[in-house]
Parts: structure tokens; sequence; C-alpha cells
């Protein structure tokens, strides 16, 4: 007898084409974030805030209600719906630039405020949409369009480490950094996803998850490679873990 | 702080009338950034909406402030932010936003010296800021402009209505004179119909799919429709809410137009210059767009003069010639900044002028 073993998330929708770049990261993490919905029964009570970038389209492929937020200002938005609606469940999902460089102050101070919150934010080191241009996360020495003899000190100063600085916000109940590389940490960031929905159900303050993620256009890799490199440069840097956990 | 939620009359402060005002008409968030002549509002606010137990956030910037304000009323309550000159310049990108993404945010801005830091001064000077928007792209602000602290009340219970009516961001243009005087007021309930915003406000996708509220629009094709659609509305808002205040203009040689604040010692000056034998009219744009043009039109046709009054370098008088058309000439009495020139000074102006 048959058995089903794997179906799409109900949470996303079924007949849209995706505009992510093959091998892109950011496919894993909307599944896993649909699957989250599903799981915790919750789409239907749900309100996302889209961000500018390539983290933008995910409105196109989850079914839940979407506010399209301008470039950096997607956790004031969240803000807002949350105060105003505060029996929903709102989260965001945006690119390290969006959340760490032109939102750095909205996301810090919704940290601060420990806003019932969940926040998903795509580290890939790079400004995907743009064309991979130098971003908060761009590692020393890595070249990208506007750092073409690589990322130094003097011209640009260092990388931000944002799952730990969310983790200094007394408002912050979760924060933890993981990857999208193998199987398991898959797993692993399925679980973190959903801690963070959790303890925003909960009322603990905010949930935040940093997933270390592919670009393989910008980065001008295939996809296997470039998860090398998520595991060999990144992973080094920006070490995967629970920075975070107000449960425990 | 005055408490002033009473149906009698009592004596307030614009600021602390808009604010209560906010509250009557079923503001359910207030989001802001503190600034001068404008603070009051948010202090106001601070306590009020903690005691209802609605929503307030002490924002950290404005651009954050008027990105709040866009996420509450995108789920379909009222919802509110408030600033000055300078501040509310950093609201521009929030509020072209909410024009394309068609959300009825309030924002009152009391207004400041500018350009730049400018000073603390009463000031007209951002009549362009309201009407014409610093914003990117075709989109018009509903621009109400009270003239007392009265019409503060008045006018932000009208706001929050457009801002519903239309799902258009409305701005109520104060300046720090109305902001800081004190006036008798009465409150009264929200005379205005609630408008139902369950058809496309965001509330979870409950029994249904969700819903997108966004500005992008990846086909040009699909622009040029959504801005037909757009300014169609617009045509629709012009014909429906363009309101002024008008008085002696049947006879008139001479018509005084002034907004805001600066028109009650305009009103005083056309009083004074009827009594002098010159026969002025008195003609107040209520709403600044819809700015109210027909009407201006056809009084360039049966006077000889129009004369505009404003705290700024001449701002509003564009408006008055586009209207005009060369109908008749128009010229401008004018202060760059401070309190509006006293209903003495602008006569003798007129009598140069006549």
């Amino acid at each position: 007898m048959a058995t089903q073993v794997f179906k799409l998330p109900e949470s996303l929708k079924g007949d849209v084409k995706y505009s992510f770049c093959p091998g892109c990261d950011h496919g894993v993490a909307v599944r896993l974030i649909a699957e989250v919905l599903d799981e915790l029964g919750i789409r239907e009570n749900t309100i996302l805030a889209a961000s500018i970038g390539c983290s933008v389209t995910i409105y196109d492929y989850i079914n839940v209600d979407s506010l399209e937020a301008p470039h950096g200002r997607a956790m004031a938005e969240a803000t807002g719906i949350k105060r105003a609606r505060p029996d929903k469940i709102v989260f965001t999902y945006q690119g390290d630039g969006d959340f760490a460089s032109i939102g750095l102050a909205e996301s810090m101070h919704a940290a601060l405020r420990g806003e019932n919150l969940t926040a998903i934010c795509i580290n890939n080191t790079t400004y995907g949409m743009t064309g991979g241009q130098l971003g908060p996360t761009t590692l020393l020495g890595q070249v990208t369009t506007t750092s073409p003899t690589g990322r130094n000190v003097d011209y640009y100063g260092y990388p931000i480490k944002i799952a730990e600085h969310i983790a200094l916000c007394d408002g912050t109940a979760f924060s933890a950094r993981v990857s999208l590389d193998t199987v398991a940490n898959i797993k692993k960031a399925k679980q973190a996803i959903k801690k963070a929905f959790e303890v925003q159900i909960h009322g603990l303050g905010l949930g935040f998850v940093e997933i270390l993620s592919t670009c393989p256009t910008n980065w001008k890799m295939s996809p296997d490679k470039a998860h090398e490199r998520v595991r060999n440069e990144m992973m080094p840097v920006f070490k995967p873990g629970i920075y975070k956990d107000k449960t425990n | 702080m005055v408490e002033c939620l009473t149906n009698k009359k009592v004596l307030t402060k614009g600021n602390y009338a808009i604010a209560n005002a906010a509250v009557i008409a079923g503001c359910q968030c207030y989001f802001g950034y503190p600034i001068t002549p404008q603070s009051e509002i948010g202090e106001f606010m601070s306590g009020k909406m903690q005691e209802l137990k609605r929503g307030y956030v002490s924002a950290e910037s404005e651009l954050a402030a008027i990105n709040m304000t866009i996420g509450a009323v995108s789920t379909g309550v009222k919802a509110m932010t408030s600033s000055s000159s300078c501040a509310v310049a950093l609201m521009q990108e929030g509020l072209s936003y909410a024009t394309t993404d068609e959300l009825p945010v309030v924002l009152v801005s009391v207004m400041r010296g500018g350009p730049g830091l400018g000073n603390i001064y009463p000031s007209q000077g951002d009549y362009f800021q309201a009407t014409k928007g610093g914003g990117n792209g075709d989109y018009k602000l509903i621009v109400l402009a009270p003239s007392t602290v009265q019409e503060c009340v008045d006018l932000t219970y009208k706001a929050f209505y457009l801002a519903q009516k239309y799902r258009n961001p409305t701005v109520l243009l104060a300046d720090g004179l109305l902001g800081q005087m004190m006036e008798p007021v009465e409150f009264y309930d929200y005379p205005y119909p609630e408008i139902d915003n369950s058809g496309w406000a965001l509330t979870g996708a409950k029994g249904r799919d969700g819903r997108i509220i966004r500005s992008y629009g990846p086909l040009a094709d699909d622009r040029c429709v959504f801005l037909e659609k757009l300014y169609e509305k617009y045509r629709k808002i012009e014909e429906n809410e363009t309101e002024w205040e008008e008085i002696n203009t049947g006879d008139a040689d001479i018509i005084l137009t002034s907004f805001g604040s600066t028109s009650r010692n305009v009103k005083t000056a056309m009083k004074i210059s009827r009594e002098k034998g010159i026969k002025a009219g008195f003609f107040r744009p209520v709403t600044l767009y819809p700015f109210p043009n027909k009407r201006l039109k056809e009084l360039s046709k049966t006077v000889k003069k129009i004369v505009t009054v404003e705290v700024n370098m001449g701002q509003m008088v564009n408006d008055v010639k586009l209207a005009v058309n060369g109908a008749c000439p128009v010229e401008l009495i004018h202060k760059g900044v401070g309190a509006p020139p006293s209903a003495k000074e602008i006569v003798k102006k007129v009598e140069e002028l006549i």
C-alpha cells in the first residue's frame, strides 16, 4: 500500500513559479517556515512583514497575509501590526542588508522593546538582488562588486555578527544562527525557526533566527561549492548555535 | 497635561486638542518621536493610550514611527503619527509607500521654521512638503489645514474619516502657533460613519488565501493601470472633498487668500480694508489638497487682483497662480518665518497693492 511521505506544506501556494536562482537557500528557508506554520497550526492567524531584496518574493510563495515594508523597515511595520493586533502571529523575513544595515535601528529597537515578533534573517554575505555588492556581513577578504580586491578593514570595517548582537538585547527571548548546508543542519534550522515562533506565541519577546545561506549566482559558484563555502569560510566566523533561549 | 475627555467647552492647546480628538475618533495606535513644537501630542498619547489599553510606541525614529503607523493601519485599525518639518522629511518614503499601498495613514504635521534644522518658530514653510510631497513617484496626500484650535479638533476627525474613506494617507497640517496656542474648544463624538475595512485589511488569512499589500509592480504595464486607477481616485477626492471658506467675495475688487493660522489676521485685514472703503474679500482653502482651483478660477474673473498671504517665501501662491491661470494678477504678501504678519501690516501692504 502506498504511503505519502512528502507533501507540499499547506502554508505554501501550490502552483507558483519560484524566482530564486538555482542552488539558492532561500527556497529551503521559505519551505521550513511554511512547515513550521503548518505544524503550529497558525497559518490563518499569521501576518508577514516582507522586506526588500530577494527575500521580498516570499509573499508570492507563502499563503499568509503580507505587508511589503520599505527597505529596512520590516521590524517597524511588524511592530505596528502587532501593537494593533496583539492576538496575531507576526513575522518578518529579511536579508542581512535589510535587517542589519539599513534596518539595524529598527531591528535592534524591536529587540530592545521585547516586541513579541519572530524575525528570520538570511545571511548570504552580499546584496543578492542588486548584483552582489558588499553588505554588512561580507567577510574580510571577500571579493564583491564593490570590494573588487576583497573586504579590507581600512575601507570597509568589520562584518556584523547579527545573532550575537540580537542576543545581547534584553527583550530578545530566542536568538540562534543556523545553516542549511546539510540535511542535519536543515533539521536544526527548522527546530530553531519553530522555537522563534513559539516564544512569540508564549509572549516571551523577540524570536530571532539568522540563517547562513548561499548565493551561488553572485558568489559565482556551483550549489555544492557554495555550501562548501558556507562550511569553510562562513561558519568559522559566523558560528552556528543558540545564543539566547529564555525558555531554558 | 490637560484632561479634556468631556463634551463641555475647555481651554486647551492645539496639540492637546489634536491628540484628544484622535483618541475620540477611535485612533487605536499612536507612534511618535519627540520634536518641538508638537511634543505634547506624544506626551498626551503616551498616557492616554496606555490608560485605554490601546497601542503606543515611543519610536526610535520618525522612519520607524511612520512605518509602525503603516503596519497598524494595514490591519484595518485607525492609527496615527505626528511630527514636525525636518522630521516629517524623514517620513516621506513611508508616505509614498502608503499612497501606493492605499493605506489610511494619518499624519499630524505641526510646522516649524526651515529649511534644515531651521528654528522652532511658527511657519508655513511645509506647504510644498505636504501638498507636493518629498517621496518618490506620482502621488497625492489629502491635506487639511486648521486655522483655530477648534478646527484642530474638527479636522482631526475629518482626517481619520477621509483617510479611511479613500484609503489614502491624510495630513493635518498645523503649525507651531496652533500647536502651542490655547483657545476654548468643544469636543464631541466622532461625527463620521465607520468605514468597513474587512475587504482588504490584513487580519490573518482565516478561511481564505493570503492578501498582499505591496507597491512592487514587476510589469511596467501593471503600474500604468495602477497609476491611472490611483489618479481616478484623486479626481473623485477633488470632486467631493474640496473645502474652503469665503467671505465678502461677491462684490470684491481684491481677494485676500491665506491658509492656516495666518488666515486669521488676513480675515481681520479684510474687515479693516472694508472699513477703509476697499472692496476686499477673504478666501481660505481648508483642504490644501484637493485645492479649491475651480472656485478661485471663477472668482478670478470678477476681481481685479488676488493677494496671497503666507508665512514662508511664497508657496501656496504658486497654486493660486495655477488656478487663476493668468485671468487676474496674483500678488504675494509674506514673511519668511515666525508669527504671522499683523492685520495692520497686511492692510498697509494691501493699500500699496491697490
